[in-house]
């Protein structure tokens, strides 16, 4: 149930501007709206991308939220595979990595 | 008959959003031209209005209520969802078609019980279509989705049947209707596989997509699709649905592996209507 709750917030956050507002200027408040673990609420206040790949976020959910916090592309890639190594492997969902952490495009390799 | 052009697309975030970083200029200039013919073969069909068979990455709908398929019935639509920059495509308005839309509902409704939707944002799975095959945002367009992102899935047989339903509907319009399919074949989105792409599973779907044959395109399953296509593939739903409504055979005018940037073997295709 609680994969529920943090993926729903990221749900309702990448698709409302009003509640993206609120991520920036008062996120404890948009947080006691869901039913989070602490681990989750620090992930969201932090925007630990690793984590939350980890934790079973879908991966597009996830993809939107790290294009809202303005993450680069290849440096959200990274923060996945940092998640990998710092957490273990995705815990929940259809969106684990299969590829052992290398790299698929050769504009990412020629970076 | 008042469908008149049915075709698939890729829809991948990175064909707008990573466009700069491409390193095979050519071969991504060639995905853009196929692009560009098949909205003019659009234009030359006198389309009135597009159906856009999306695979939506939740913009509209969750967990807490999600339709196996869904027509949307507005006035106008907003999108994209995400950060313009990060798609390389502004906010805007996309004109609807809402009475054409209720009439195809009603219709479809006799044979598959779809959900329907005044309310709609459109993310990347639309946009980017939209940003080549009606640029100007001029053609009213009526969001079709299908789950293929919140398993339990739609079986693909009435992802079918949902095809043929919309079929009969379109062809029970005044109006003359484009409809494209717009998804991934085999990819692994939004993980750090971005890139992943198996070729020989991409060419024997679109074999049989090409082929329009029903019963190898029905033979896969979600579990192999996962194993060999990755959960990207899911996705297919789209592509068969609309094979299921020209009911004839494809052309298949692009497909290549060589933009991993892209993060999707990128695919164009028409069909013949019977």
């Amino acid at each position: 149930m609680s994969l529920y709750s943090l993926q729903k917030f990221l749900y309702e956050l990448n698709r409302d501007d009003s509640i993206q507002r609120q991520y920036k200027e008062d996120i404890e408040s948009l947080l006691s709206n869901y039913t989070l673990t602490d681990e989750e609420s620090n992930a969201l206040r932090t925007g630990d991308i690793g984590l939350l790949y980890v934790l079973g976020v879908n991966g597009q959910i996830l993809m939107h939220f790290a294009a809202f916090l303005g993450v680069e592309w290849f440096d959200y890639l990274d923060k996945m595979r940092d998640g990998i190594k710092d957490h273990g492997a995705v815990r929940d969902g259809v969106y684990a990595m299969t590829g052992g952490g290398k790299s698929f495009t050769t504009e990412e390799e020629d970076r | 008959m008042s469908l008149v052009y049915t075709g698939v697309l890729s829809h991948a975030p990175g064909i707008t959003g990573r466009a700069h970083m491409v390193e095979n200029t050519d071969k991504r200039d060639e995905f853009y031209a196929a692009l560009e013919a098949q909205r003019q073969d659009i234009m030359n069909a006198g389309a009135e209005a597009i159906i856009v068979i999306a695979a939506e990455h939740f913009a509209n709908f969750f967990m807490n209520n999600m339709p196996a398929y869904c027509i949307g019935v507005s006035e106008n639509y907003e999108g994209p969802i995400e950060d313009p920059e990060w798609l390389a495509i502004e906010k805007t308005e996309i004109p609807g078609a809402p009475d054409l839309g209720k009439r195809i509902t009603r219709h479809v409704m006799d044979s598959v019980d779809v959900a329907y939707s005044e309310e709609w944002k459109f993310d990347h799975g639309i946009m980017v279509p939209l940003n080549f095959l009606t640029p100007n945002y001029d053609l009213p367009v009526i969001p079709v989705n299908i789950n293929c992102q919140g398993p339990p899935l739609t079986p693909l047989h009435r992802s079918w049947a949902f095809g043929e339903a919309l079929r009969r509907a379109c062809d029970a319009m005044p109006e003359k209707i484009a409809l494209v399919g717009t998804g991934g074949i085999s990819h692994w989105p939004a993980t750090p596989d971005s890139g992943k792409i198996n070729e020989a599973w991409d060419r024997e779907f679109l074999g049989r997509l090409m082929r329009n044959d029903k019963e190898s395109l029905l033979s896969y399953n979600d579990e192999d699709t996962y194993r060999d296509a990755g959960q990207g593939g899911f996705e297919i739903r789209t592509f068969i649905t609309a094979a299921a409504a020209a009911g004839g055979e494809g052309d298949l005018k692009f497909y290549t592996a060589e933009l991993p940037i892209f993060a999707v073997g990128c695919t164009v295709a028409s069909f013949s209507l019977s």
